[in-house]
């Protein structure tokens, strides 16, 4: 395709999967719909190189649990034992698995 | 009671772990001492006084049932009960148990595959049913004894606790009460699966057997997944250790749910009868040891009230 403002040819290049034509003449960019979104998107993920992880335990959907169960999720939900993220198990329910 | 016992159970383990030398300088461990058990380990030997009121007609075919079936249970050493001073003992190679303080280490792979191998083998030998369901009457009897001497504990509100658990406990059906037959008499059971009952044999690092023979018998299988289906329902137990143990289970042809779908219409009731039995224990406990209940009993107990609104579901072939 050729510059709208200097009506030079423009060449395309691949940028991390964007598709940008730039001008051989005056180096101006054009950028098709939604690129400029795809290129912000690109932007804040260089800036935070750890995106932020999705809540663990929701990650996949819990299996199936009785209407009388602890309300999973949600405030006052599961303790998991008492420990998050793999850390130590509430002593008692430690015990709990041992005891008939 | 136990005085008398453990010299002579001592004595008898002794002879049995080496009986060219006695008089070793082994030490002897017990293992427990409980009003009702006695484990007393002598190196590589294991001597279990089984409750007082064990009969030798349940315990032996028990035993025998487990001595068929080596690839599932931790193999006696001897085929029929001693009688020390009223009390059957039997003698057991030494396996290694999981460790208390690791539970994040727990087999569940294993256990689940003993269980769905165990629920698949025929009974070698005809035994008991199943004693699941009489040991949370006992939990319920001793629960109810409590409350009622606990008349001088400051702690009413542990004493109140009593009250959605025997709720609970009386919307369950006759048979997870201990009341009727099991609506399965065929299926072998192990009867009271919790972590302490698995040991790896040989020691240290053999693989993973199933011990503890009291409660085996014919029963409902999905006994046997209760316990951890109850923490998983109570919150305590971690969706994906739930998930790792129950999708073990079925990859193995266990029978007690379906292969595929929603496992809770098989797992309600023993689920909520070892919610109850468990709340049962630890209110009895606390009120025992005069002491408030902790967080995680309060989440078994909050379970039990919030069975009352919620009818027990059916297993799709209940009509049998």
């Amino acid at each position: 395709m050729q510059c709208p403002k200097c009506h030079a040819p423009m060449h395309t290049y691949n940028r991390n999967g964007v598709q940008i034509e730039q001008c051989s003449g005056c180096r101006g960019i054009f950028l098709d719909y939604g690129e400029l979104e795809a290129l912000t998107r690109l932007e804040s993920q260089w800036s935070q190189p750890a995106p932020p992880p999705p809540p663990a335990p929701q990650a996949y959907p819990a299996p199936p649990a009785p209407a009388w169960g602890a309300p999973h999720g949600g405030h006052g939900g599961g303790h998991y034992g008492g420990h998050h993220g793999g850390h130590h198990r509430h002593k008692s329910f430690g015990h709990m698995l041992f005891s008939s | 009671m136990t005085t008398p016992l453990l010299p002579e159970i001592t004595a008898r383990l002794k002879a049995r772990a080496h009986p060219s030398t006695p008089t070793c300088p082994c030490p002897t461990t017990t293992l427990a001492d409980r009003p009702d058990t006695t484990v007393v380990r002598h190196a590589h030997t294991v001597a279990k006084a089984h409750a007082p009121d064990t009969p030798h007609a349940t315990l032996t075919p028990r035993l025998q049932t487990a001595a068929h079936l080596p690839d599932l249970f931790l193999p006696p050493l001897t085929r029929t009960p001693t009688t020390l001073h009223n009390r059957l003992v039997t003698f057991w190679p030494y396996g290694t148990p999981v460790d208390p303080d690791d539970p994040d280490a727990a087999p569940w792979e294993a256990a689940a595959t003993l269980l769905a191998r165990l629920h698949r083998t025929s009974p070698p030998t005809p035994v008991p049913p199943m004693r699941g369901p009489i040991k949370t009457a006992h939990a319920i009897a001793r629960l109810t004894t409590a409350t009622a001497t606990a008349s001088a504990t400051p702690a009413a509100s542990v004493t109140a606790a009593a009250c959605p658990i025997l709720r609970a406990w009386h919307t369950l059906p006759a048979w997870a009460r201990a009341e009727a037959p099991m609506p399965d008499t065929t299926t072998l059971c192990h009867g009271d699966l919790h972590l302490g009952q698995l040991v790896r044999h040989p020691a240290p690092d053999g693989p993973w057997r199933l011990i503890d023979v009291d409660d085996l018998g014919t029963g409902v299988p999905a006994w046997d997944l209760a316990r951890p289906a109850a923490w998983y329902a109570c919150g305590l137990l971690p969706p994906d250790e739930w998930t790792r143990f129950l999708d073990t289970y079925r990859a193995e042809g266990g029978p007690a749910v379906p292969s595929a779908g929603d496992p809770w219409p098989a797992l309600d009731i023993p689920a909520r009868a070892l919610t109850v039995q468990t709340a049962a224990r630890a209110v009895t406990k606390a009120i025992t040891e005069d002491r408030p209940l902790d967080e995680i009993e309060m989440s078994v107990i909050d379970a039990c009230a919030r069975m009352g609104s919620v009818p027990p579901q059916l297993p799709p072939d209940s009509a049998k």
